[in-house]
């Protein structure tokens, strides 16, 4: 099923939580909700569930408006952060639930929430209560309740954040592999930009209540459109500096009194000519070298793989990531190399891309 | 332990011990009291003062006086009237004021709070008017079989007035519990096909059920207990309760039989003390105010 938002607002007394939203999700298609706390994420999926009513706008599921529609003649599934089972009911009957409401025929009901208990591994649970199981379980249950009564959407509100970190590296490949299998459309909200990128086809990123953009993970985290995107997607997170971009015999240059890259002229010219402009560089696109700016080691904190050094140049100050044999340490003089293919432009006053204008 | 360890550890003791000893020797004269003629402190006597005289005189009343079953029956009903009005209404009020949002909701709010402050004696001459106008109504004032009706000198109207000015407590308590209730939960049943009222009956109400039966047995307690309001507006013997019956044994004129009261006050404290043994773990949660774990 297709979902569309058109101009969706909500807003609760003089606060604007969602502002004019449009997005446009395929049947199918595995959607993430990105975006800091407060962004406005949650309030969007709980109008596409019919618990909040929209100030504005209409929201249709393929071409019928549902804005009125009770949450209940949606055949929505939904997972929440919280798993909220029902705590007086067993797992089998926290599975059947939505089907008895439905009135499904006994054997039929009997059939699926097996079906689903074996899919997801917890067949031999359906006997016990949600107090007696362990957060994992309790997460699966909490799946299998959606999609045991075969809903035309799912909705996510961050499944995975109460799972300790190894139990929900392995549930977001399950998911994933899950939604793929089923074909159901998804929504998915998440503050994790990992989580989005890992598991969604395309990725709409809201801040303050508007949608900043809405684009596959790899173009959301190579073109990010916005100053607000560059530093919420990646990990560790770009580097911005604020610089001067000049010509020089054909060549252009990133230059301030510390530090000076040059930057190809197809993204050069974009930013050259408009005074102080803001450069973004990724920490992977930085390398340690015999040669490039001369810089002096801050701090370094082993990522394992990797060393994020913390590298001072006057008075910029950009990570790194470098190889662990390299053996850095606080105070090394080092130089950096910029791969500056990969550098974006930001305009200080609109915080908007100067390469990727929408 | 050394000395030092020890007496630090068996000072509160002592001191807890020295301060219920009060009342400890109070409910140890009670019950001695009932089996004897006369007592002497905590000795029991006869009537010529020598030690002895025990007796079933005192407890008499339990074969002899008819009315005291007919009483237990209508403090019974008076207790499971109340018990019921509060609940069912307490349950749904703390609901909707938990999850609704409604104008004047915080006015109301504040409202019973209020109106929990007032005192119900003051309260009194105001409600025998309007019980007395009530009992004019036909059939409803003062006809309904087993409750009498609504009116005057009625459980039915009694049980009303008491479930009345018990709401607020029960209201305000309701409506932690239900605070106390995530809304995801809440919001998955709505998701998952519910309405708002099957919401409330099937998932809300049994996650807070040891709220429920807090204030279930609470009530039930206050109504078997109670006295001002029944003893107030049921004259008739018949239909009066167990707290109105021991205010008859103290006449004006006879000479008062203590230890006869003391035997009606022990027959009257024997079903709340069982009720208590098996459900005072529900009755702690009331204080705690929460549905931790639910299950």
């Amino acid at each position: 099923m297709k979902v569309k938002l058109e101009d969706l607002s909500k807003h609760f007394g003089s606060v604007v939580a969602v502002d004019g939203v449009n997005l446009d999700v395929q049947d199918g298609e595995f959607v993430a909700l990105l975006g800091p706390s407060g962004c406005g994420k949650t309030t969007t999926l709980l109008m596409i569930a019919g618990i909040y009513k929209p100030t504005q706008g209409e929201i249709r599921f393929d071409e019928r408006v549902v804005n009125h529609l009770p949450p209940k003649n949606r055949n929505i599934g939904m997972v929440f952060q919280s798993y909220a089972l029902y705590p007086h009911m067993t797992v089998f009957e926290n599975l059947t639930f939505p089907m008895r409401l439905q009135k499904v025929p006994r054997p039929k009901m009997k059939e699926r929430a097996e079906s689903v208990a074996h899919m997801l591994g917890i067949g031999e649970l359906l006997d016990r209560k949600p107090g007696q199981l362990s957060g994992g379980q309790q997460q699966r249950v909490a799946l299998g309740r959606a999609l045991a009564k075969e809903p035309d959407i799912l909705l996510f509100d961050e499944p995975l954040s109460n799972l300790d970190a190894r139990l929900r590296l392995s549930m977001r490949g399950e998911i994933k592999r899950l939604q793929l299998d089923l074909g159901i459309t998804s929504i998915y909200v998440t503050h994790d930009q990992v989580e989005a990128m890992t598991m969604a086809d395309r990725i709409a990123v809201l801040n303050g209540g508007v949608l900043e953009a809405f684009c596959p993970p790899d173009e959301l985290y190579d073109e990010p459109r916005t100053l607000f995107i560059a530093n919420f997607v990646g990990n560790p997170p770009m580097n911005l500096w604020e610089t001067e971009v000049l010509q020089e015999n054909g060549t252009y240059h990133a230059r301030n009194k510390d530090l000076d890259v040059v930057v190809p002229p197809e993204r050069g010219q974009k930013a050259a000519g408009r005074g102080q402009v803001l450069v973004g560089v990724r920490p992977e696109d930085i390398s340690v070298s015999d040669q490039g700016a001369a810089g002096e080691v801050y701090i370094v904190e082993p990522l394992g793989r990797d060393d994020l050094v913390n590298v001072n140049v006057g008075r910029v100050n950009v990570n790194v990531l470098a190889d662990p044999e390299l053996g850095l340490k606080i105070g090394d003089p080092v130089h950096l190399q910029f791969n500056a293919h990969k550098v974006q432009f930001f305009d200080p006053a609109t915080q908007q891309s100067l390469l990727w204008a929408a | 332990m050394t000395w030092k360890q020890r007496l630090s550890s068996a000072i509160p003791v002592i001191l807890l011990t020295i301060l219920t000893i009060p009342v400890i020797v109070g409910y140890l004269w009670i019950i001695i009291s009932t089996f004897s003629t006369r007592t002497y402190g905590l000795v029991p006597v006869d009537r010529e003062g020598k030690i002895g005289g025990l007796t079933l005189r005192n407890w008499a009343f339990l074969w002899e006086d008819k009315n005291i079953w007919n009483v237990t029956l209508n403090t019974f009903l008076l207790a499971v009237l109340l018990t019921v009005g509060v609940l069912v209404i307490s349950a749904m009020a703390g609901y909707a004021l938990s999850r609704i949002s409604f104008p004047g909701r915080k006015a109301f709010l504040g409202g019973t709070l209020i109106l929990h402050a007032f005192p119900s004696v003051t309260l009194l001459i105001a409600i025998y008017f309007i019980l007395r106008q009530i009992g004019k109504i036909p059939v409803i004032g003062k006809g309904l079989p087993v409750i009498g009706g609504f009116g005057y000198d009625t459980i039915g109207g009694v049980a009303m007035v008491m479930v009345a000015l018990q709401l607020p407590l029960g209201v305000w308590l309701m409506k932690g519990f239900f605070d106390g209730v995530s809304w995801d939960m809440e919001r998955a049943a709505l998701i998952d096909g519910c309405s708002r009222l099957r919401v409330w009956w099937e998932i809300m109400l049994p996650s807070i059920r040891p709220g429920i039966a807090a204030l279930a047995i609470f009530t039930f307690i206050g109504g078997w207990g109670a006295y001002l309001i029944p003893y107030t507006f049921i004259t008739d013997q018949e239909r009066s309760t167990i707290s109105a019956y021991l205010q008859s044994l103290q006449g004006d004129t006879a000479p008062v039989n203590y230890s006869n009261i003391a035997a009606v006050g022990i027959y009257q404290l024997i079903p709340v003390l069982i009720f208590f043994i098996f459900t005072q773990e529900y009755l702690l949660s009331i204080f705690s105010g929460g549905t931790k774990g639910g299950t």
